[in-house]
């Protein structure tokens, strides 16, 4: 109940705030379980994803996300465990006593959906998407059925041009893609440069600002 | 026991009812044609009517709370609304300063200038002052790249997000002899009658509408839900006088320029969503889209109506 309440009000709150805009560029893949992988260069980036998605939908969809982050104290474990269901994931493979790639299967098997973010860690480079992991490959080959969703978050970098001190307060935009499927024998660095390609191709032209 | 002497009590009962009677008009549909599985246009209207309830009670306790809410109330609505005809806009980096201003500064001056009921001054700070300041702002960063188009854009943000739209709370300080501080009333009697045309509009065309008016622009608007939608609003503002100044006449001729007003209003804003490729201004109201799409029409209906008044009762 609780954590019901939570999650209403952090939707809210981050509706209010950001406004999120939700732009699905092809139609939404028929059934509603589905992984989405997007770009992340906010902790914010996942309430965002999630606060924009069809609450039905939401409430099925579970964040991949660090457990060193989320397992960092009371209030971090309460929101990350009960109010996001965050599939909580070792990033570090030498201390990792369960494999990621297992978890998220597990969670995906139970009916639920996924957000994950492919670059594995936040992006606050000059690039605007980083090399991704492997994660969604595995994933992928291994439920060729299931829709992965390519999803860009954008209009920080209106919100806040680099140089300047204050943010306008501008609505962003959660821009979802056509699903792509791990094809019959891809290999993997083809497949992961194919999902990296589509999601890029969501990300509106830079210089036209 | 309510007071029924205060025509809060009524005016606010009478919502209630009628929400209630739309909601279980979308109970029944649930029930009896959509049999309990998801039917866009049903689920849409259950939305609306949910939404409904939550505007009108939040309008309530804004009126509640008093004229400082009031005017509190309409900068946050301006500020809605301006982001998100700002968001939507091809401002380039230059134009950062200029944006800043319009919602740091325009904004908060405006409203200020109304809630210490200083007509002269915010009646030309944004349409003299703001129109002037927000493109030497742009030259300024030193980017000619369509200049005139961004200028022109944020200008226009600033005059239907901020300016026409705090005409509504600015009717607070309208002094009309014999109904001093009546002007919560006359808010309320202009949202009603302006939001009720939008709806009315929408219940007839869904009911009667074959005829579209403008394709191109809206293509959901049609000639049988404007012309229905016109007299009923007409005819709920002529009934609606005994809560204003207005004789039955005079509120019905107010209310018809204020829904034609409201009418253009929603045109005019649905081609530059059009031209923007969008369909609505956002996702802040289940159901209905973003703020603007729901003060659109607000926008365009209320500087009218405040003018018509303060010219002809003050």
């Amino acid at each position: 109940m609780l954590a019901r309440l939570a999650a209403a009000a952090i939707t809210t709150a981050t509706r209010l705030l950001t406004g999120a805009r939700t732009i699905w560029t092809a139609p939404p893949p028929p059934g509603l379980q589905r992984v989405y992988f997007a770009n992340h260069s906010s902790h914010g980036d996942f309430v965002l994803l999630w606060s924009s998605l069809d609450p039905r939908e939401r409430a099925r969809t579970r964040p991949v996300a660090g457990a060193d982050y989320w397992n960092g104290d009371p209030l971090r474990r309460f929101v990350g465990q009960r109010v996001f269901r965050a599939v909580l994931v070792d990033r570090n493979p030498a201390t990792r006593t369960a494999d990621p790639v297992e978890q998220m299967l597990e969670a995906i098997d139970a009916d639920d959906s996924l957000i994950l973010f492919p670059e594995g860690t936040r992006n606050l480079t000059e690039e605007r998407l980083l090399p991704f992991k492997a994660g969604l490959w595995h994933v992928g080959r291994r439920r060729p059925a299931l829709n992965l969703v390519p999803v860009w978050i954008d209009n920080l970098n209106r919100v806040m041009p680099k140089g300047e001190l204050l943010p306008v307060p501008l609505l962003c935009t959660v821009r979802f893609g056509e699903p792509l499927h791990v094809e019959e024998g891809e290999a993997k660095d083809a497949f992961l440069h194919r999902a990296r390609e589509a999601l890029l191709a969501l990300a509106p032209e830079q210089d036209d600002r | 026991m309510p007071d029924l002497d205060n025509p809060f009590v009524l005016l606010f009962t009478g919502l209630g009812g009628t929400l209630l009677f739309a909601s279980l008009v979308g109970l029944v549909l649930r029930h009896a044609v959509a049999k309990g599985q998801p039917n866009a246009v049903i689920d849409n209207l259950v939305a609306r009517v949910n939404a409904w309830w939550w505007m009108v009670g939040l309008l309530g306790l804004v009126f509640w709370l008093g004229r400082d809410a009031v005017i509190g109330f309409f900068a946050l609505l301006s500020f809605l609304a301006l982001r998100e005809f700002l968001t939507i806009t091809d401002t380039r980096r230059g134009d950062h300063q200029a944006l800043l201003a319009s919602f740091f500064l325009c904004l908060p001056v405006h409203y200020a200038l109304i809630w210490v009921d200083w007509y002269s001054l915010w009646s030309i700070l944004v349409p003299v002052y703001g129109f002037l300041l927000l493109p030497i702002l742009a030259a300024l960063s030193g980017d000619p790249k369509r200049f005139l188009t961004r200028a022109a854009t944020i200008q226009w943000g600033v005059m239907v997000a901020v300016y026409c739209l705090s005409h509504l709370p600015a009717l607070l300080d309208l002094r009309i002899p014999g109904h001093e501080g009546d002007g919560m009333l006359l808010i309320a009697f202009l949202i009603l009658v302006v939001q009720g045309s939008d709806v009315l509009q929408y219940v007839w065309g869904k009911l009667l509408g074959r005829h579209k008016l403008s394709p191109t622009l809206s293509p959901s608007k049609t000639w049988e839900g404007l012309i229905g939608g016109l007299l009923s609003a007409t005819a709920l503002g002529a009934a609606m006088s005994w809560i204003t100044p207005f004789t039955p006449l005079q509120a019905a001729g107010l209310a018809f320029a204020s829904c034609v007003m409201g009418f253009f209003g929603g045109l005019v804003l649905s081609a530059i969503k059009r031209d923007r490729g969008i369909k609505d201004w956002g996702h802040l109201i289940e159901g209905h889209g973003g703020m603007l799409d729901r003060l659109d029409s607000l926008c365009f209906s209320a500087p009218i109506f405040f003018h018509l008044v303060r010219y002809f009762w003050t």
